[in-house]
């Protein structure tokens, strides 16, 4: 041992000392002080949503009807309503956004080329992106709820509206992502362009595409503004998502946090935790799905 | 019908200083596959080759070698109209394919690329099974039943020397292989649609000398039942592999003002043992000896 230790080395392989060395530790330094930074909130909103709603979850909570708001402390009504009205005008509004915002994707990847209208609707695409989500509430509002009145149904439309962009826009940049390689060699073998896009290019791409519309599903799932306009919120549960007036867990949120009242508030953030959960619950989904897709892409 | 067809196309795209009739020009051969003629290939306004006319001949391997950007590649995509993916690309000239022109309008290219395939420079299997990856031309092709499939499957995979390594997990990804396994798994997803003719566009640039030579080996096992086109930028590997040569030179046009400054030409056409040994043209003597490129 003291042999080698004493032994010169013949060439210095340590990083150099200098302006180099220290850059790069200023880097290291700087990326975990935004680690950091960026875990305080996301940990400190989590911790608050869970120690102040985690004592109103019970399955009395999770199920019974709404009661009106009032003074009644938490242990009264629930919002069984709300989960329900969440899930259903939800999930129709992905079943409308999700397969006309991918084949919006595709159009524009793969048919639209430099076509004038495919680079109109990514445009648009981009700018809807940013619309504020009250904008969409209020656009149902005019041309649907005016004629039509308050229904889940105008909700969903809403969220759609909300989630389509997002949609179209993460099927884009994922279809973008597939080599031209594998669209040639499925071309070499005398596949018609439909085929090289159902067959190659969507199931190259579908682990992205999948986790971008959940991800777009979870955002809409706890949108407000959208629904304060379109489903009004109403104590009893609406099982018709077509017609009358409905409720949704983040609405209801917004009507109880917004009282005096003790229990009011306290309904409010257990609805936060349970749209926390089935948004995470969602997450897991996700990644779950695109694993299961990206099993032959190393 | 048919006949009259291709004079119209022919007459229409104005094949300078072709004298012969169309008919003659087009005599079918038994065992010509590709006949081309007066074949200019354009990018935009910038015209990648020019003026190319050869002839490919069943069952042997034709080689095309030159220095890069002399329009190999162009020429090899245009025979199974794979230049029709870049919107920019167009033909003149025609190329004709057992007598039918290639580039017709009532042509297909899907019907096309089913009977000319092509294996490209960089593996590129689909991410899916092995097994998948073969069966994919099969299955795009009508064929449904697992049998068929199964049978498909191995014959392709043991024509192209990967099936003692692979049988065993079929299963498994098809990119989980190395780049010469890989290789070996396009040429057999190639094979697997049974193609008349298999166009390959430096199929080895991305491989060992060990890999090189396997694929080499299985190019001349499968030669009697195939018609091959091969790319290459090595020339030992020209000689070793192929029967007939085609030496691609660019061309510079010094004139000034003008936008097309360079372009592919075809400078010498034989077989492989001329060509290397006896080539007539002093830019094929200056590139086969190693002088230039």
């Amino acid at each position: 041992m003291m042999a080698i230790a004493s032994e010169q080395p013949t060439v210095d392989l340590r990083e150099p000392s200098g302006w180099r060395r220290t850059k790069n530790q200023i880097a290291t330094v700087g990326m975990w002080i935004a680690f950091v930074v960026m875990l305080v909130p996301l940990g400190f909103v989590l911790f608050t949503v869970i120690a102040k709603g985690a004592s109103a979850i019970t399955w009395q909570f999770l199920t019974n009807s709404n009661i009106p708001v009032n003074v009644l402390p938490v242990n009264y009504g629930g919002i069984g309503p709300a989960v329900y009205g969440t899930l259903v005008i939800t999930g129709f509004a992905a079943l409308l956004a999700i397969p006309l915002g991918v084949l919006g994707g595709v159009y524009i990847n793969e048919y639209g080329g430099n076509h004038v209208l495919a680079r109109v609707i990514n445009f648009f695409a981009d700018v809807m992106t940013g619309v504020p989500s009250i904008i969409m509430g209020l656009f149902i509002f005019t041309i649907w709820v005016l004629h039509f009145g308050y229904s889940g149904l105008a909700g969903s439309f809403a969220l759609a509206c909300l989630m389509l962009p997002i949609v179209i826009r993460s099927t884009y940049e994922m279809l973008r992502l597939v080599p031209d390689s594998l669209r040639e060699a499925s071309y070499a073998l005398g596949a018609t362009k439909a085929r090289v896009t159902v067959t190659v290019v969507l199931p190259a791409a579908i682990g992205g595409i999948v986790s971008g519309a959940l991800l777009a599903v979870a955002r809409a799932a706890g949108e407000t503004a959208p629904l304060i306009f379109t489903i009004l919120t109403v104590q009893s549960l609406n099982k018709n998502l077509f017609s009358g007036a409905n409720t949704a867990l983040s609405t209801l949120i917004f009507q109880n946090a917004t009282q005096p009242y003790t229990g009011a508030q306290a309904r409010a953030w257990g609805s936060a935790l349970t749209l926390i959960a089935i948004a995470f619950i969602l997450m897991i989904a996700a990644r779950l799905v695109t694993a299961r897709f990206a099993r032959y892409s190393q | 019908m048919e006949q009259q067809d291709q004079q119209q196309v022919t007459a229409k795209l104005q094949v300078p200083q072709t004298t012969a009739t169309p008919a003659e020009t087009f005599a079918s051969e038994g065992d010509k596959v590709f006949d081309a003629k007066n074949l200019s290939i354009y990018y935009g306004s910038f015209r990648a080759v020019t003026d190319v006319s050869l002839s490919i001949y069943q069952n042997e391997i034709t080689a095309f070698i030159g220095p890069s950007g002399c329009g190999k590649t162009t020429v090899l995509r245009t025979l199974n109209r794979m230049n029709d993916l870049i919107p920019t690309a167009r033909v003149e000239g025609d190329v004709h394919y057992r007598g039918a022109s290639l580039y017709h309008k009532s042509v297909s290219p899907t019907a096309v690329r089913r009977r000319i395939g092509m294996v490209f420079q960089k593996p590129n299997p689909f991410p899916k099974s092995i097994y998948e990856n073969v069966a994919y031309g099969p299955r795009i092709n009508g064929i449904r039943k697992k049998s068929r499939l199964d049978e498909i499957v191995e014959r392709s995979l043991r024509q192209a020397v990967l099936w003692d390594e692979v049988k065993d997990r079929l299963n498994k990804s098809g990119l989980g292989l190395s780049g010469g396994q890989a290789q070996r798994l396009c040429i057999a997803r190639t094979l697997a649609v049974e193609p008349d003719v298999v166009l390959m566009d430096e199929p080895c640039s991305a491989l060992d000398p060990i890999a090189t030579g396997r694929i080499e080996d299985l190019m001349q096992e499968i030669k009697s039942q195939y018609t091959i086109v091969i790319v290459t930028h090595n020339m030992q590997q020209a000689t070793r592999v192929s029967d007939r040569t085609a030496f691609f030179s660019v061309l510079r046009n010094e004139q000034p003002g003008r936008s097309d400054t360079r372009t592919g030409v075809l400078v010498e056409y034989g077989s492989t043992q001329q060509i290397f040994e006896d080539p007539h043209d002093s830019r094929t003597q200056a590139y086969v000896t190693g002088r230039i490129g």
